[in-house]
């Protein structure tokens, strides 16, 4: 990637107070969830905090994201507060969607968290009706949406990456290539050498990154960003990585192969990540030590937080179904 | 007509749907078009529904789009959670099969799912129905899909005034309106609604007042059972004919009121009868007047089957003014 785009040492640290939080938080949640005190659908996104951290540290609190059911990294690396996001997912009332929407459907406009869903693929075309109505407001924020490797063999993909593109929307596609789709593996389910490749089909630029890399993902971030604020329309951004913890937390990884999932484990982008800060000098052993243990008591409070909130009343059941409540 | 009606020169659904939505663009600037075809390089749409208004708001507000469903109403919801309110084409009711996941899964549940953060004002037109020889794939009416929807509104209007006066609900309306025209109507003249007329979603409407019969309907089929007023009138069998206007939610208390009143109801409508909304209304109606009928509820919609191509099973297939006066004086024997 172009050195113009790349991250100085504030910004690294910038990214890894994102990647600290994120993956703080994953292993948390599986702890939760393995304790039996919070009882959820869990797609765990260990190994690919990388992605969205440098993604929102080239984004302001304006920008919009639209994010898909393993998210839960995006939307903390926007900005969704811990509270608001650990009682959704407990399913209580002051959780961010009242409790309504859960761990698949996570929603936070104030910071530009507009849509979280659970259907493959189907980030793309809403966001490029948000993008369409920064292009008409002349607003100058940029979309973002994120999905994984399988939903680029989805319709909604194709349609959606035309269209943007057509539009000359201030979009990004920000493709989370982990390897697999569900239980199958990219080779089986995906035509294409390189997702990135498909960009070439819709005139529109496409670049594969290391997404583990902070530095290399950083800089295709901004870049997108920077095409994209300037009317330059839409770019594609494959990201490889890896998830750690297969499709859906508690399936037995089957169907994985185990070397490739064990040298992907060693290869632990968060730690590398963390050495490097400190080997170049960015930032102190301490200072690191520091902000994670900050970041574990912000989750402590919010895990309190959330198991100490009520449930939703069951009047919530028939509100927010129409503006006016739903139907007698 | 509707109750602010003013009667002005004559006007066919066609032009009172493509004056309410210039009307609504003129009175509000976040109010968008897009669809196939929309625009007017394009020719404003296929039987010209948007003819101006690309040309009157420029291309950046009517946006002919690919032929993609999907991100047609991916872009529609898109820009709604940001402040606009779009009014996307999906030029023919059996195209919203391939746009069902943007519709059901996103436009209508998104308010509740977020806990009422974000809400999806949209208005989906679609047009539909037989008579065109266009066989299985282009004149299904699929509106109960929609109805069984939670978040979804969905309305029919029979005529022009009730056309633009619904249509004027819809975009302002704050949730996702399903607004189904029917081609062969497009052309049926009416009365002319004043501008800024708006016809409430939820809203029945007496067509005609009846004491022996209610005859629940909407849509062209609406159009039929009044056609076959002379021939009940001449069975001795007096109709009151309901036009509901919006399906979804539907106006009980207009429906209830008339049913007190005849002891029976004939439910009609395009779709095939089986699951249809007719079922929905006639359960309400039985448990809400068992033991009060003069006779039992009556549905007459569509067989089950797909929509024929060759014409005289075609026009076997709908309800029309015959076959509703027949179902109605049955329910009177």
């Amino acid at each position: 990637m172009t050195s113009n785009y790349a991250p100085d040492g504030a910004t690294q640290l910038e990214i890894y107070k994102r990647v600290a939080l994120l993956k703080a938080n994953d292993e948390r949640s599986r702890k939760v969830i393995m304790s039996g005190r919070l009882v959820m659908p869990y797609y765990s996104y260990r190994g690919q905090e990388i992605i969205p951290s440098a993604m929102a540290t080239a984004l302001t609190d304006d920008d919009y994201w639209v994010t898909i059911y393993r998210g839960i990294h995006d939307m903390l690396a926007k900005g969704m507060p811990l509270n608001d996001l650990w009682a959704e997912i407990a399913g209580r009332v002051d959780g961010t969607c009242k409790g309504k929407g859960g761990p698949m459907h996570l929603t936070y406009p104030k910071k530009g968290i507009m849509v979280t869903t659970g259907i493959v693929g189907s980030s793309m075309p809403i966001a490029n009706g948000i993008a369409w109505g920064s292009q008409l407001s002349g607003n100058g924020r940029v979309t973002v949406a994120t999905f994984g490797d399988g939903a680029s063999n989805i319709g909604a993909f194709h349609e959606s990456l035309n269209l943007a593109s057509v539009w000359k929307l201030p979009v990004i596609f920000l493709c989370q290539n982990n390897l697999y789709g569900e239980h199958t593996t990219y080779e089986k389910a995906t035509s294409a050498k390189r997702i990135a490749d498909r960009a070439a089909a819709y005139n529109m630029p496409g670049v594969r990154v290391n997404g583990n890399d902070p530095i290399e993902m950083f800089a295709a971030a901004r870049e997108a960003v920077e095409r994209a604020r300037a009317g330059e329309g839409p770019t594609l951004i494959e990201a490889m990585t890896f998830r750690f913890h297969g499709h859906v937390f508690g399936d037995a990884d089957a169907y994985m192969d185990k070397a490739q999932k064990k040298a992907a484990i060693e290869a632990d982008p968060v730690p590398i990540f963390r050495a490097r800060l400190i080997a170049e000098g960015i930032a102190t052993e301490e200072e690191l030590a520091a902000i994670e243990a900050g970041i574990e008591q912000q989750i402590d409070t919010a895990v309190d937080f959330a198991l100490a909130s009520p449930f939703p009343d069951l009047s919530e059941l028939t509100t927010d179904v129409y503006a006016e409540g739903a139907a007698a | 007509m509707s109750d602010t009606a003013t009667k002005v020169k004559p006007v066919t659904i066609l032009q009172a749907i493509n004056t309410a939505i210039a009307d609504a663009m003129a009175a509000d600037d976040t109010v968008l078009v897009l669809g196939e075809d929309v625009a007017d390089p394009e020719e404003g749409g296929v039987v010209g529904i948007t003819k101006g208004l690309s040309s009157r708001f420029g291309e950046a507000r009517v946006r002919s789009t690919p032929i993609a469903e999907q991100a047609i109403i991916g872009a529609a919801i898109g820009a709604s959670l940001v402040g606009y309110k779009p009014v996307a084409e999906i030029m023919l009711m059996n195209f919203t099969t391939v746009a069902m996941d943007m519709i059901v899964n996103h436009a209508a549940k998104l308010r509740f799912m977020s806990g009422g953060q974000t809400h999806v004002p949209i208005v989906i037109r679609t047009m539909t129905g037989t008579g065109f020889s266009s066989g299985g794939q282009h004149c299904d009416y699929l509106e109960a899909w929609f109805a069984h929807t939670a978040g979804m509104k969905v309305v029919a209007p029979s005529n022009p005034a009730d056309a633009y006066g619904l249509m004027r609900a819809a975009i302002n309306d704050p949730d996702p309106v399903l607004y189904i025209e029917n081609l062969p109507a497009y052309w049926t003249p009416g009365e002319a609604p004043e501008t800024g007329h708006t016809v409430p979603l939820g809203k029945a409407r007496v067509a005609k007042e009846g004491t022996d019969v209610t005859i629940v309907s909407y849509s062209r089929t609406l159009n039929e059972a009044v056609s076959a007023v002379a021939e009940m009138e001449a069975a001795g069998v007096s109709a009151e004919i309901i036009d509901l206007r919006t399906i979804s939610p539907w106006d009980k208390e207009t429906v209830f009121a008339s049913v007190a009143k005849t002891g029976r109801c004939l439910i009609t409508h395009e779709a095939v009868t089986q699951f249809g909304v007719g079922a929905e209304i006639a359960a309400v109606l039985q448990t809400e007047f068992f033991g009060k009928l003069k006779a039992p509820v009556a549905r007459l919609g569509a067989p089950y089957a797909p929509v024929p191509f060759s014409k005289p099973l075609e026009d076997a297939f709908a309800p029309n003014a015959k076959r509703i006066a027949a179902a109605a004086i049955a329910l009177t024997k």
